[in-house]
């Protein structure tokens, strides 16, 4: 179910990254926040304070993130949209129940503004540092989708994606900007319309139901809310189509393999991906967030001196975009992978480039952005040579 | 006890259920489902939340809206679908380690607000799903398997806890009581506001086993020989309330409940919108 509408807010105007947030999040029709103070995040729960009540919303102020995370999927299996947002320490006590959250099959965004780590670390310096984490964190094998915005811009409009995303796969979804994004004020252009989409509802009557039957040729359960007459059981336990407890192998290996197939099936809708000047690059630069502004004026400067750069920008960080990778064009000698973390995303390139690209990184964490010279001399250590 | 007269309550395609025989998590939860028959309330608009635990597991026994979480969680889970769903009753099923271990926090929080839950904790002094390893419910002196040389800690008074932190509702009973239980579990789910019933339930598997209790009747004669009313009590010094559990209806106060509070904190811009078009 999807439709569009006019976003309250339509105009143009100074922003900032996580007030862009909180402004697509209500656009987007989420009526439901439960989250815990934590820089650099906070600002995102101080708007919604103010502003959810004043739509018919909730907000509450948890006494921890475990917490947070708990009543937002309690408050999404009773119909509302709901999100939380959080940083690194935050993040790391959510990790249980968003496992739960995928297996249970309940839509929920979840912000990590990422900041400087391990454990209390740099509160108030950027980092991109929980890539994996937001990938593996939770045990077990799980799908998960993780968009990172590089502009407040990119904050609205993947705020609003990550909302229809996990509508849309019945996922939790991770916003995943750093603290620059979320910090930055910058112009935005609220878009004239935004789509939205709703989760499915049940086509059977309550006397038939089974929440988490699959209709043929979709993925997607169609599970009721709660209190709407179809009463059902969710279970942090493997389950079956019934929603009641099984230690069959044969319905777990297919309750897992169809949560992981929701969202590679998926990849094409939620890929975002953007590219410059491959035809003719020698070396690829490729980054995700805030690094993604450095990396643009790298190429500028490179090119300025001759040096023939392109780029690859990312805003779904994953599922990783591997397809990308794997077709490059063949004068591409090497990807160069600039990160704020000692080297995450790098691997991911490795693991899906072709074994004739070179595959290094500009892998800077020490709590400052990383500069377009950084790169540009990245890129004159790595232009000579390839496999 | 004959179940007919819950026996519409029940997932009966769900049973027979996992518990042991002889444990107490049956007769309690026939007590929760005698409370919401007195109260004739529309299953359709009864949500039953759990954390992890044999006794969470009643969840997927009763025929609601129903929803096992993880273990500790059953609180925030059910504050979400609470707020999200003021109009539905929501009742939390949980064990004394779900609720006073690992959800310890959450437990105090939720009294503190004056959520509008009715939190049953199935006590039966011992992590039964994990084999009898002690909880914060637990006496001291008693033997688990985590204590072999018996408990060095003191436990928590589930019901003093929930009064200091600012609960609205406190009762307690046993199973050897079970004719007591439906009336406290219709005064909880009455109240408007944070309730607690706490029932003391026998584990004669681990927590009877290992201290000498092993026939589920043991613990049954060990609950009727350990319990004394409210009244009772009244009329008892503090040295022989010692290891004495007080039963019956033992805390009640009045305190704003926090979704209402919410609820007119929305309707006071509402006001305001329909004031100024
Ligand atoms: C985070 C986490 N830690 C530990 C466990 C293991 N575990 C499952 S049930 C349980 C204790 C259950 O005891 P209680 O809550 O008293 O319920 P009972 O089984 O006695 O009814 C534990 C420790 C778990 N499932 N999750
Ligand atoms: S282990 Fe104890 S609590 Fe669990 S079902 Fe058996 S008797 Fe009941």
């Amino acid at each position: 179910m999807s439709h569009v509408i006019p976003p309250v807010s339509a105009q143009a105007m100074l922003m900032q990254g996580n007030e862009a947030c909180a402004q697509a999040a209500l656009d987007v029709g989420m009526r439901f926040f439960a989250g815990y103070p934590i820089t650099p995040s906070t600002e995102i729960a101080e708007a919604l304070a103010e502003r959810l009540p004043k739509v018919g919303g909730t907000f509450i102020q948890m006494e921890d993130e475990i917490a947070s995370i708990g009543a937002i999927l309690g408050a999404s299996l009773a119909g509302r949209k709901s999100m939380t947002a959080t940083s690194g320490p935050g993040f790391s006590l959510m990790q249980e129940l968003i496992g739960l959250g995928c297996l249970c099959e309940i839509p929920c965004v979840i912000v990590n503004v990422q900041r400087g780590g391990p454990s209390t670390g740099l509160p108030t310096a950027p980092a991109q540092g929980d890539i994996m984490q937001a990938r593996w964190g939770t045990h077990g094998d799980h799908p998960i989708v993780v968009l990172s915005p590089s502009s407040v811009t990119e904050m609205y409009e993947l705020t609003v994606a990550a909302f229809n995303i996990a509508e849309a796969l019945r996922n939790p979804v991770i916003l995943l900007p750093d603290e620059i994004i979320a910090h930055m004020r910058e112009k935005i252009q609220i878009p004239e319309t935004i789509k939205i989409v709703d989760r499915l509802k049940p086509d059977q009557p309550p006397e038939k139901y089974k929440p988490y039957a699959i209709k043929e040729g979709e993925l997607v359960p169609r599970l009721a809310n709660f209190g709407e007459g179809y009463r059902f059981n969710v279970t942090s336990l493997i389950h079956d189509e019934t929603g009641f407890p099984s230690g069959s192998p044969q319905v777990t290996e297919t309750l897992l393999k169809r949560l992981m197939q929701k969202v590679e099936s998926s990849r094409k809708e939620i890929t975002f991906v953007e590219s410059r000047d491959l035809e003719d690059a020698r070396v690829v630069l490729f980054s995700c967030g805030s690094t993604v502004r450095s990396m643009k004026e790298a190429a500028r400067e490179a090119r300025q001196k001759g040096l023939k750069v392109g780029w690859i920008k990312t805003g779904t960080v994953w599922p990783f975009p591997d397809e990308v990778f794997q077709n490059l064009p063949p004068n591409v000698k090497t990807v160069l992978v600039c990160e704020m973390n000692l080297g995450m995303l790098v691997h991911e390139v490795r693991r899906s480039a072709p074994d004739r690209i070179r595959v290094e990184s500009v892998a800077i964490a020490n709590g400052c952005f990383i500069t377009p010279q950084e790169i540009v001399s990245g890129i004159e250590t790595v232009y000579e040579g390839g496999r | 006890m004959a179940v007919a007269d819950i026996q519409k309550y029940l997932r009966s395609n769900r049973l027979p259920h996992i518990w042991c025989p002889g444990c107490g998590n049956g007769i309690v939860l026939g007590g929760v489902l005698r409370g919401v028959d007195k109260l004739q309330l529309d299953p359709n608009k009864v949500v039953v939340v759990s954390g992890i635990g044999c006794s969470s597991r009643s969840a997927g026994y009763v025929d609601f809206n129903t929803l096992h979480t993880a273990h500790g969680r059953a609180i925030p889970f059910a504050t979400g679908v609470k707020l999200a769903r003021p109009d539905l009753t929501v009742i939390v099923i949980t064990g004394d380690g779900d609720l006073a271990a690992i959800g310890g926090n959450h437990f105090i929080h939720a009294a503190r607000r004056n959520m509008d839950l009715t939190v049953v904790v199935f006590n039966n002094s011992t992590y039964g799903m994990t084999s009898g390893q002690y909880s914060p419910l637990t006496p001291a002196g008693a033997i688990a398997a985590t204590a072999p040389y018996g408990n060095l800690e003191r436990a928590f008074d589930m019901g003093r806890l929930a009064e200091a932190a600012g609960a609205t509702y406190v009762a307690r009973s046993t199973t050897f009581h079970a004719l007591q239980i439906p009336d406290l579990i219709v005064a909880a789910i009455q109240n408007k506001g944070f309730s607690l019933v706490e029932v003391i339930a026998g584990c004669p598997v681990y927590y009877g086993r290992m201290n000498k209790m092993s026939a589920p009747a043991d613990m049954l004669k060990w609950q009727k020989e350990n319990a004394v009313s409210v009244q009772q009590a009244g009329n008892m010094t503090p040295e022989q309330l010692k290891g004495k559990h007080i039963i019956g209806e033992l805390f009640r106060r009045q305190a704003p409940e926090y979704t209402e509070e919410y609820g007119k904190l929305i309707q006071r811009f509402t006001q305001e919108k329909s004031r100024v078009s």
